[in-house]
């Protein structure tokens, strides 16, 4: 942990200067950045120029090395999530309102990459705003080749289209599948077949008193 | 693609293509080759279809998704200790490397950091994983080349490390032995002593690996050359572990910025091989298992005395938030993409392994060998299904 | 056994003919696969092998047999009916007439022909239409790409085989077996006749080259592309099931088998023990126990290389077998020509 600790104001200084080329490069494309102390960095761009930020990526900030590309749906699951609850709401509810994570959002779906520079050894998020009816966007291929599977991973689970990928068809899925499992609003068949009898069964942890279980 | 490796591919594929020019001058027919689901070579159920002009393969396609069990759409529905006993299931091989960045990514955004005892215990026990999972490499790569005797020992030694860690944590290949803020349990008595002598018996193993099959005339023959990945394809590609050393590329996170493992504290080195070939891959993997045995020898005589767990929560709720860890596992960069809501369940878990990315460059890879260079390049990219398929 | 059998009925005759010639076809066989493939190939790999049936296991192969018996008999779909069918019997009718050229003592042979090594190399490579029958009838990418490699392969090796015997040959004098056992019985090496003229110290290039093509020829590892487990499933045999797989199987052992006897045979003397008469009747009874010996030590050699070495690829046993042993046997016949004139 020492060692994080003296590397920290540098590394800082490396993401510093990220963001600032990006910006400097994108400039209104940059919606948002982040970066927290040694640890990691985001940055949101919109969806026009998300190619574009790969390629100032890779060709000036030294980002060659592809980790994942991968998406996020911030809507609240209709079927719920909290463990608490002893059986499953047999019925959707209205989902509630949406919150977003880090450098914010604001349509349901973004997009979620992350490159690394394999010398400096510093990582980026990137994310970028989805449209909700009809989310597009460019193809990472041209600049990562190894983008192709994940963003057929991305396609079939979420229903995202990638602009310019040569071969969109599914990965995991049968050919015949309908839906995109991993939206949020895409039931856990095996959840509402049978209901999660909640949290129960935990075990007690060193050095605390059995008697403290009245939470399940 | 750049114009640079562009030319390399072409200049790779000119190579391979040399011997048989013979069959672009006569007309032929191709024949299209389905190499599983079940198939000796594909450690588990990967198809690849190949399409091959006698015995040189033109265009080769994996087909996955046969094992796919949506582990990150059934993380949103589990607690976050519960998580754990899912993901111990992706690589199957190095269960509780597995465990680990999930762990930390979740220690990340609940503040909590685990005890010194704890994180060294972490680290034996997560090279002692990367031994249990590369030993067996090493012994199946001689399987996929015909020699069959190399496995039997690999899975001879590798019993005594799965005791080991069984001594510890109570399970062979799924410890599930990880909490958020620290470890299950301590180390039992006496482990420390018997572990130093089964390091011994995997140093002796790593010796007669490199007798028996790397210095083989013929596994050379087979290996040397084969399969190159240029570093920049293998960056672009995003492979990682001794794929990505093999090909001259210096970065390890254990070294290179890996938080909450305590490699930072041991004197090891990062192995790395300027060929990118078959060959090197295997050498580099091997030299690993050495250092991994190098690593514990150092721990165990440096385990602090402490607690190994830190105080937490009766019920764990983790702050809303997102992080990223990865760690240098096994088969290479795996890493947790954790995004909280502030609830007993994660919002979303983007689980990056790191064999999907290792052999989404077979279809660049691959074109061009020969039907046995498919088997041995696959084996010596070295994937594990539950790793590609989650 | 001739001199036995001269005064038999033709039926009797014929029928004893029969059964020895199954014994010396099944009986090799059955104890290279229980002594090398279960126990030795289990030691070699910190393993015991089978241990339950019968003493030490010892009964395993008759279970082995049992099981292979009872499954069912596949003939796939689309497969030639009865090309696939008949193809096992092809590869066993090579293996049973390899074995008539060897004598197993001064008066015990099935045929004494002139020819008789000529004979033996020639039949050997029936076995290559068998397996491309199999391969080809099965109507599987797998069956055929091994069928077509292994045919390959066969005629690649052919070739150093033969050539690496025309030294023996040569030194000899003679293409009879029978006649080169005796040459190595009465040989001298310096004038000294204490254990007769084993071809091996002086062929011993000729041997190494015979014991390559040998493995090559029964597609063993490092040769075994024609079945390459990891890559084509099992080749030629993919397949195959119950009593047709076990042929298969009984004909690559007993081929093994009856190589190494041919081998111990121009190589290590055949039935002939140092010290004693060749023409003693006593050869006819220990002969045939001397030359199982000698056939366990060289089939000892190609079971080791078997159960250690990775295989090669496709072009790299071509360029083996082309470029360094063929150019390498015939250097050996131009030595051994000239050393035979000047000597």
């Amino acid at each position: 942990m020492t060692e994080e600790e003296t590397a920290a104001p540098e590394a800082d200084a490396a993401r510093d200067a990220l963001v600032a080329t990006l910006t400097e490069a994108l400039g209104d494309n940059l919606v948002a950045s982040e970066v927290k102390a040694g640890v990691d960095l985001w940055v949101r761009v919109t969806s026009q120029a998300w190619v574009e930020t790969a390629q100032v990526l890779r060709n000036q900030c030294g980002m060659k090395y592809f980790n994942f590309l991968s998406v996020i749906d911030w809507l609240p699951s209709p079927f719920g999530r909290d463990m608490d609850a002893q059986v499953d709401q047999p019925d959707p509810v209205e989902p509630g309102e949406m919150t977003w994570g880090i450098t914010g959002g604001q349509t349901r779906f973004q997009m979620l990459a992350r490159l690394h520079d394999p010398v400096n050894h510093v990582g980026i998020n990137i994310k970028a705003d989805l449209d909700d009816d009809q989310p597009t966007i460019d193809s990472w291929i041209t600049v990562y080749p190894g983008a192709n599977w994940h963003e057929r991973e991305a396609a079939e689970m979420f229903g995202v289209h990638f602009t310019g990928h040569p071969n969109l068809t599914k990965l995991y899925l049968p050919g015949a599948f309908e839906g995109n499992p991993m939206r949020k609003d895409f039931p856990l068949l095996a959840r509402r077949v049978k209901p999660w009898p909640g949290l129960v069964d935990v075990e007690p942890l060193p050095g605390e008193d059995d008697d403290e279980t009245e939470a399940s | 693609m750049n114009k640079a490796t562009d030319t390399q591919q072409l200049a790779y594929i000119a190579g391979q293509a040399a011997d048989a020019r013979v069959n672009l001058e006569i007309e032929t027919e191709g024949m299209t080759l389905n190499i599983g689901p079940q198939h000796p070579a594909t450690h588990g159920t990967l198809r690849i279809i190949v399409k091959l002009d006698g015995e040189q393969v033109i265009a080769a396609e994996p087909m996955m998704g046969y094992m796919h069990r949506g582990y990150e759409k059934l993380t949103e529905v589990r607690t976050y200790p519960q998580v754990t006993a899912l993901i111990n299931r992706i690589d199957w091989l190095g269960s509780f490397a597995n465990e680990v960045p999930f762990i930390q990514a979740a220690e990340n955004l609940m503040e909590v950091e685990a005890p010194p005892r704890a994180q060294w215990i972490r680290t034996a026990l997560f090279e002692m994983s990367r031994i249990a999972n590369v030993v067996l490499f090493l012994g199946d790569m001689g399987v996929q080349l015909g020699a069959v005797t190399p496995v039997f020992f690999a899975f001879r030694d590798r019993e005594f490390i799965l005791n080991q860690i069984e001594a510890v944590t109570g399970g062979r290949f799924h410890p599930n032995f990880n909490r958020i803020g620290g470890l299950k349990d301590d180390l039992p008595k006496g482990w420390i002593e018997e572990t130093r002598g089964v390091l011994g018996r995997i140093q002796n193993f790593c010796d007669e690996i490199e007798t028996l099959v790397a210095g083989n005339e013929i596994f050379q023959a087979r290996t040397r050359g084969i399969g190159i990945i240029p570093a920049d394809m293998g960056l672009a590609y995003g492979l990682s572990g001794a794929n990505i050393r093999s090909s001259g590329v210096d970065w390890d996170i254990r070294r290179d910025g890996g938080i909450g493992l305590v490699h930072n504290e041991l004197d090891w080195k990062v192995w790395t091989h300027p060929d990118g070939d078959s060959y090197a891959r295997f050498w580099v993997r091997l030299q690993e298992v050495r250092e991994s045995c190098i690593m514990i020898e150092q721990i165990l005589d440096g385990i602090p005395a402490g607690p190994v767990m830190a105080k937490v929560p009766r019920i764990i709720k983790v702050p809303a938030g997102e992080s990223y860890v990865e760690t240098e596992n096994p088969l290479g960069v795996m890493g947790y993409y954790i995004v909280s809501q502030g609830d007993l369940t994660p919002f979303r878990v983007k689980i990056r392994s790191a064999s999907f990315n290792n052999v989404s460059i077979t279809p660049w890879l691959l074109k061009g060998v020969y039907v046995p260079d498919v088997v041995s390049i696959l084996a010596s990219l070295y994937f594990i299904l539950g790793d590609i398929d989650r | 056994m001739t001199l036995i059998l001269a005064e038999m009925a033709y039926w009797q005759e014929t029928s004893i003919r029969l059964l020895v010639g199954l014994a010396a076809v099944l009986l090799p066989a059955g104890t290279l696969v229980y002594l090398f493939l279960f126990k030795m190939m289990s030691f070699m790999q910190s393993r015991l092998g089978p241990m339950e049936a019968g003493p030490y296991g010892s009964m395993q192969l008759l279970a082995e047999v049992g099981k292979f018996l009872q499954k069912e008999d596949l003939v796939p779909r689309a497969a030639d009916r009865i090309v696939f069918k008949l193809a096992p019997f092809v590869v066993l009718i090579s293996t049973f007439l390899l074995v008539l050229v060897i004598p197993a003592g001064p008066d015990l042979w099935f045929i004494d022909v002139d020819t008789g090594i000529f004979l033996a190399l020639a039949v050997s490579s029936i076995s290559v239409i068998g397996i491309l029958m199999a391969g080809w009838a099965s109507a599987s990418k797998y069956s055929l790409m091994g069928a077509l490699r292994a045919t390959g392969q066969l005629i690649a090796y052919e070739l150093p085989l033969v050539l690496a015997v025309v030294g023996v040959v040569i030194q000899a004098g003679t293409l009879n077996v029978q006649n080169i056992v005796m040459a190595q019985a009465t040989g001298e090496i310096f004038g000294y006749g204490g254990i007769g003229n084993p071809f091996i110290f002086t062929q011993f290039v000729g041997f190494a080259i015979f014991l390559i093509a040998v493995q090559a020829e029964l597609t063993q590892p490092p040769f075994d592309m024609p079945v390459a487990e990891s890559e084509l499933v099992t080749g030629y045999l993919t397949e195959y099931s119950g009593l047709r797989f076990l042929m298969f199987f009984i004909g690559e052992f007993a081929t093994a088998g009856i190589f190494s006897a041919l081998a111990a045979t121009l190589f290590l003397g055949g039935w002939y023990v140092p010290g004693l008469d060749p023409t003693d009747g006593l050869f006819n009874v220990i002969g045939p126990a001397v030359l199982f010996a000698k056939m366990l030590l060289v089939a000892f050699l190609i079971f080791w290389f078997r159960f250690t070495y990775p295989r090669f690829r496709e072009d790299q046993l071509q360029k083996l077998a082309w470029k360094v042993l063929i150019p390498l046997s015939l250097i050996n016949i131009v030595i051994t020509g000239v050393l035979k004139v000047v000597f």
